[in-house]
């Protein structure tokens, strides 16, 4: 193990070194681009022995990793905003083939109006395709992920695509004091890849991507759905055989401070970090707050989440993505984590972060207010809050409040 | 050493039984190319007649994927890629069998891509010349004046409006990719085809097929005379039996002994039908106009060898 002063695109490409990946194919888009960059950088130097496909798209880029899947490469690829959006379709198709492919995603926006930085709308807006999905805090983190996904992801109870989502800039750009571990070590807990799902191979012929009629295609949902709940316990154990071996825990989720706490704030990715800090302070003003992190998205973590929050009076849901007219897109997934309980704590939802803009702890106060207003209410009085937004330039736009 | 129709193998990787129309074009291109790519062949099949003509019901012996609509070049690109790093690329034929919606139109990117990178892999386009699938709509490589049920005939519109010179073009568009090998084919013709075939999968790179693939329904004609059609295009010159090495280097492989006037070939086709009345006269003369040009055209590029 060598400790390196790295960002989390360099941590993610160290991830897909150490997975002795055999085909990377990408295309370039900011923030996600040294990714691919520090990896054609290993392949020339032949610290990585993989093919690299300089495709000429996202479409292209995901429908090779397919091919190269399907024929029984480890196959990795990162992406981000519009990119990610082009190949929407080609998710589907990796999930229901039943590909374990990874993928990193440096969050970002989308336009219109254009923007490159943090949002996690790209990746939330894939949340149906049938690909796992986790956020990630830090740059080691993303490292880790990434190898624990692959792990995860190959093992014949799942055979889903995964994407490790880092939040764009706020991670891919910032660089942190990362362990990076040794190959050997790596290899004993990511073997090399042999397939477990069928392949394309001329000497056991099959066909792939059949016509499912109506009498069966409902079955291949539910195959697919029970593996996406199957992935879990393995997330779980994959886990547990990490931090064995390289001595740092994770979990579907990450709580701080919620045994005895009125108040919980929820969300993922780089803003809990702040988030962390926020509470703390609080705590010290002697506010009985706790967070809760989600690191796995898909499969989300229903029962942990309940098991969490359900003692709280109120909790607050961050979303950095936005369901335009619903309100965020985590909230509504935490209340039905919620609504089969006998007490829940009441629920308020906070738009924060879109497009870049930075989750403070002044921010956080205010939804923590918020919060503390609540308690005790049979129901809130808005659920749907922006404490970030910019209150005199929507005035000046003349948008109502 | 070159095939023949006598050392063709009598092995069928087209099942009796598939799920095509009755005298589909497509179908004879698909069996006479796999006769020639035999069983160590992995196919690609982008979205389109074929897929559920022959994927599924005419069990081919060799692996086989139905691709999405576009990305066939962009799969076969990553098969080449991942059977090469897991040094298992060796004799294996990668081929794509695509329709000329899945090529000339939504595919062309994925293809340009791939050809450019110079993957190693056959892409056979049978050019049925519209989307025959979802039921006859035109495409890039419908002909002027075709009726299809996206460019109607009526009011002033006489079928497909764009001209003939202006169809995409797909094998001198990849001849300008510089790729190593682009031909087109008839099934008319199976001594040059199943040649052609034969060359392509021994380059080491890309390499570029484009059948004419006359389609019963979609074009209006009777399901036994497809061979017919298909023979009356070359002779008439509709449709000429070129190839093309390295970009450059242009070879008409079916001289055409006698030509014959391209009335006789629309006259055969439905879609074309309105083309006889009064009104549309002068549009027959345009569309000979054309293909005698671009017929002169070709040899023109030819004679670029010899000089």
């Amino acid at each position: 193990m060598s400790r390196q002063y790295i960002s989390g695109c360099c941590a993610v490409a160290e991830a897909a070194r150490l997975a002795e990946v055999n085909v990377v194919a990408a295309y370039p888009i900011t923030p996600q681009t040294s990714i691919v960059e520090y990896l054609a950088n290993y392949v020339a130097k032949g610290e990585l022995k993989a093919e690299m496909i300089p495709v000429e798209s996202e479409h292209s880029a995901m429908s090779a990793c397919i091919g190269a899947a399907c024929v029984g490469a480890r196959t990795f690829t990162a992406s981000s905003s519009q990119g990610l959006a082009l190949m929407h379709e080609c998710l589907f198709m990796a999930a229901g083939l039943r590909l374990p492919i990874v993928m990193a995603i440096a969050n970002r926006a989308l336009a219109a109006p254009v923007s490159i930085f943090c949002d996690h709308q790209d990746s939330l807006a894939q949340r149906d395709t049938g690909w796992l999905q986790f956020y990630v805090e830090n740059c080691q983190e993303a490292l880790d992920t990434i190898l624990i996904a692959y792990r995860t992801i190959e093992d014949e109870r799942v055979l889903l695509p995964a994407m490790v989502c880092l939040d764009g800039f706020f991670l891919s750009h910032i660089s942190e004091p990362v362990d990076v571990p040794e190959a050997e070590q790596v290899k004993r807990f990511l073997p090399a890849h042999s397939p477990k799902y069928p392949i394309l191979d001329v000497n056991n012929p099959g066909i792939f991507n059949v016509m499912a009629f109506p009498d069966t295609y409902e079955e291949f949902s539910y195959d697919r759905h029970v593996s996406m709940l199957r992935a879990r316990e393995v997330l779980r154990e994959s886990m547990a055989d990490f931090a064995r071996l390289f001595g740092r825990s994770y979990d579907l989720i990450e709580t701080y401070g919620c045994e005895d706490a009125e108040l919980i704030l929820l969300g993922m990715g780089s803003m809990m970090g702040t988030v962390r800090t926020a509470v703390r302070l609080l705590r010290e003003e002697g506010e009985k707050v706790g967070l809760v992190k989600i690191k796995s998205y898909r499969p989300f973590p229903t029962q942990e989440v309940a098991a969490a929050v359900q003692k709280t009076a109120v909790i607050g849901v961050l979303d950095r993505g936005l369901s335009t007219g619903l309100g965020g897109i985590i909230y509504p997934e935490v209340l039905k984590s919620l609504y089969h309980l006998t007490t829940r704590p009441l629920a308020l939802n906070f738009i924060v972060g879109l497009g870049g803009r930075d989750v403070t702890i002044p921010i956080l106060q205010r939804a923590v207010q918020e919060m503390k207003q609540a308690i005790g209410a049979s129901r809130p009085k808005r659920e749907t809050i922006w404490p970030g937004a910019d209150r005199a330039l929507l005035q000046a736009w003349g948008i109502k409040d | 050493m070159a095939t023949t129709l006598k050392t063709l193998t009598d092995e069928e990787f087209v099942a009796p039984g598939r799920a095509g129309c009755n005298g589909c074009g497509a179908v004879i291109a698909a069996r006479m190319a796999t006769k020639v790519l035999g069983r160590n062949t992995l196919m690609a099949n982008a979205t389109g007649c074929m897929c559920v003509n022959y994927g599924y019901a005419g069990a081919p012996k060799f692996p086989f994927i139905h691709t999405l609509f576009e990305n066939a070049a962009a799969i076969i690109s990553g098969m080449d890629a991942g059977l090469r790093s897991l040094h298992k690329r060796d004799d294996v034929n990668l081929v794509v069998l695509a329709g000329d919606g899945g090529t000339t139109d939504i595919g062309l990117q994925a293809l340009s891509g791939a050809v450019e990178r110079g993957h190693r892999f056959l892409y056979i386009c049978y050019d049925n010349e519209g989307y025959m699938n979802t039921g006859v709509q035109r495409s890039g490589a419908t002909p002027y004046g075709a009726k299809t049920t996206t460019t109607p005939v009526g009011g002033d519109r006489l079928g497909e409006p764009r001209p003939l010179e202006r169809r995409k073009d797909m094998v001198r568009l990849l001849a300008a990719h510089g790729i190593p090998y682009a031909a087109t084919a008839s099934i008319a013709h199976p001594l040059d085809y199943i040649r052609k075939v034969e060359r392509a999968i021994a380059i080491d790179g890309s390499s570029y097929i484009h059948v004419l693939s006359p389609c019963s329904p979609g074009w209006g004609f009777a399901e036994n005379m497809t061979i017919k059609i298909a023979r009356l295009a070359v002779e008439t010159h509709f449709f000429p039996i070129y190839e093309v090495e390295d970009g450059r280097w242009y070879r008409l492989t079916i001289k055409a002994e006698r030509k014959k006037a391209v009335e006789e070939y629309l006259r055969l086709q439905g879609r074309f039908s309105h083309l006889f009345s009064e009104r549309y006269r002068d549009e027959i003369a345009r569309i000979q106009a054309e293909v005698d040009a671009n017929w002169a055209y070709l040899k023109q590029l030819a004679a670029l060898r010899a000089g």
